[in-house]
């Protein structure tokens, strides 16, 4: 019996299957992931023991659901397609970065760069982001329950950051079109971001991206403040063509 | 990139393990860095005594240096531990470097030991023997270098002082600045390494009254470029990280310790990290733990 037989236990449900990593290698787990298609019968993976190991559950692409049980490292769900990734516990630096869609559940604290230049799909946090949530955004739409760090949604694009508790400094420094709600202090806005009038068409935004994290309800919508560019720093301005 | 791992033992039934348990993690952070490895462990100490930790070539007679000098010299490895009364410390010193020249007291204290070689850093911490080693608390350091040679001085952790020692993951820009600065003061650099001089700074700091938290406070307007940092003193050690957060930090408290890693995964073996308080050190704010307080 090779490791990963070992490793991967069918449950009397057909379509769950367990994956222990501390007693097969984390190769062959994102292996089995990677030849999954929207065809496969196996589509509930339940991974124990992830020890903090590097990009689990990286570069899926089926809509498949997988459920960590424990702290991951780095780009864990990174470059996601369609995948449901629960991480039931902490998550490393990178988590869901380049995410393309689908929805990714960390229900502990995440460290720095969350998001990071995610494409589409949903992020959410239960804990606190470090820094640089939601750097260079590309359209991921993430929502923290906790706090982000300093220069969260740095140079973001578009999508929609959604921060239940506090934001670090230079939130939205050199910002494009990202939409970025935060309920608690900002300590400070960075680059060419401003606060910007909450109007009904936000709420209603807002709204959306707190009904698909599954949250609506539990915060008042009233208590959110919107910030956005300035739009200063990334049109072309004639004074500034000697430093283009 | 670097690797750093630290213990602080809050459970005196764990201090029989703390070495096996930092060799664990040592070995862990050795992708982070596996050109050379160190650590400091704070064992037992005598009261009025002080331990000398010295390095020497490879096969130093450090028996027979020690009945030349009237004191038992415990060898291991590379390395060896002598403790003499604090009374006649320099007069060690002194009989040392006229004897064997080409010795180096790496580190100096009531109670630390200090160990750095060139390597791996599972096997560094085989040669030393660490997960035989005891004591209330350590840290540990894997190194990928950048600023200097890969060479056994280049290794961390660094001591500057008594009891003191700083691993580093990062890398300085400012240091020949402060070099030129702590040479005026007094304050002797040993070798060209950025992070002998951040532990330098901290000593020179600690030397004119500062504590421990007060000397990290200053360096985080002295000292300019990515560092984390992790100090250990008699009592405790504490933990720093540049404003911008560049290197990485993870840290882990229950009723029984406080552990440090760079990553999650060097914490994930010790007892009870399910249940554990997992946080991130903020960047530009000092933590410290002490076993006095």
């Amino acid at each position: 019996m090779n490791a990963l037989n070992r490793a991967i236990s069918r449950v009397p449900d057909e379509s769950t299957v367990k994956f222990d990593l501390a007693t097969a290698p984390l190769r062959d787990l994102n292996a089995a992931l990677h030849k999954l298609t929207a065809e496969s019968n196996e589509t509930y993976w339940k991974v124990a023991n992830p020890a903090g190991l590097h990009a689990i559950a990286a570069g899926l692409n089926a809509p498949v659901t997988v459920e960590i049980d424990g702290p991951v490292g780095y780009y864990c769900a990174g470059m996601n397609k369609f995948a449901r990734v629960i991480v039931n516990g902490t998550a490393g630096v990178g988590v869901a970065e380049n995410m393309m869609s689908g929805f990714v559940h960390v229900k502990g604290d995440a460290s720095q760069a969350a998001g990071a230049t995610g494409v589409g799909g949903m992020l959410v946090i239960d804990g606190n982001a470090s820094a640089r949530c939601g750097i260079s955004m590309k359209g991921i739409d993430i929502v923290v329950k906790g706090s982000v760090g300093h220069m969260s949604a740095f140079m973001a694009q578009a999508g929609a950051l959604v921060v239940l508790g506090d934001a670090g400094e230079a939130l939205g420094d050199s910002l494009y079109e990202a939409k970025l709600f935060v309920r608690g202090s900002v300590a400070s806005l960075g680059a060419d971001c401003i606060e910007k009038e909450m109007r009904e068409e936000h709420k209603a935004l807002l709204a959306e991206k707190l009904t698909a994290a599954g949250i609506l309800g539990e915060v008042d919508i009233g208590e959110f403040r919107r910030y956005g560019s300035a739009r200063t720093l990334y049109h072309f301005h004639v004074d500034n063509v000697s430093s283009y | 990139m670097c690797g750093i791992v630290g213990l602080f033992l809050k459970d005196p039934k764990l201090e029989p393990e703390l070495g096996a348990m930092l060799s664990d993690m040592l070995d862990i952070m050795c992708d982070r860095g596996p050109d050379s490895a160190g650590f400091a462990v704070y064992g037992a100490g005598t009261p009025g005594f002080v331990k000398l930790t010295l390095r020497g070539p490879a096969g130093t007679d450090f028996a027979a240096l020690g009945a030349q000098i009237g004191h038992i010299i415990v060898p291991r490895d590379t390395h060896a531990v002598l403790s003499v009364p604090a009374v006649e410390e320099m007069a060690v010193r002194a009989a040392l470097a006229r004897l064997a020249p080409e010795l180096r007291v790496v580190g100096a204290g009531s109670r630390m030991e200090l160990y750095k070689e060139v390597g791996l850093p599972l096997d560094v911490a085989r040669r030393f023997k660490l997960e035989t080693m005891a004591g209330t608390h350590a840290i540990g350091h894997t190194r990928m270098a950048t600023e200097s040679a890969v060479t056994t001085d280049g290794a961390h952790p660094f001591s500057t002082g008594p009891d003191q020692c700083l691993v580093h993951n990062g890398s300085l820009s400012n240091h020949a600045g402060v070099r030129r600065r702590l040479a005026r003061e007094g304050v002797k650099v040993d070798t060209e390494n950025d992070s002998e001089v951040a532990a330098a700074y901290l000593t020179y700091r600690m030397r004119g009254g500062d504590s421990l938290g007060e000397a990290l406070e200053h360096s985080l307007g002295d000292l300019d470029g990515f560092y984390t940092f992790v100090v250990g003193t008699e009592s405790g050690f504490g933990v720093l990280r540049d404003p911008i957060a560049c290197k990485p930090a993870v840290m882990a408290e229950t009723d029984s310790y406080v552990a440090f890693g760079s990553e999650y995964r060097a914490l994930a073996n010790l007892p009870g990290i399910g249940t554990a308080r997992l946080f991130e050190p903020e960047p530009a704010k000092v933590y410290f733990w002490d076993r006095a307080a």
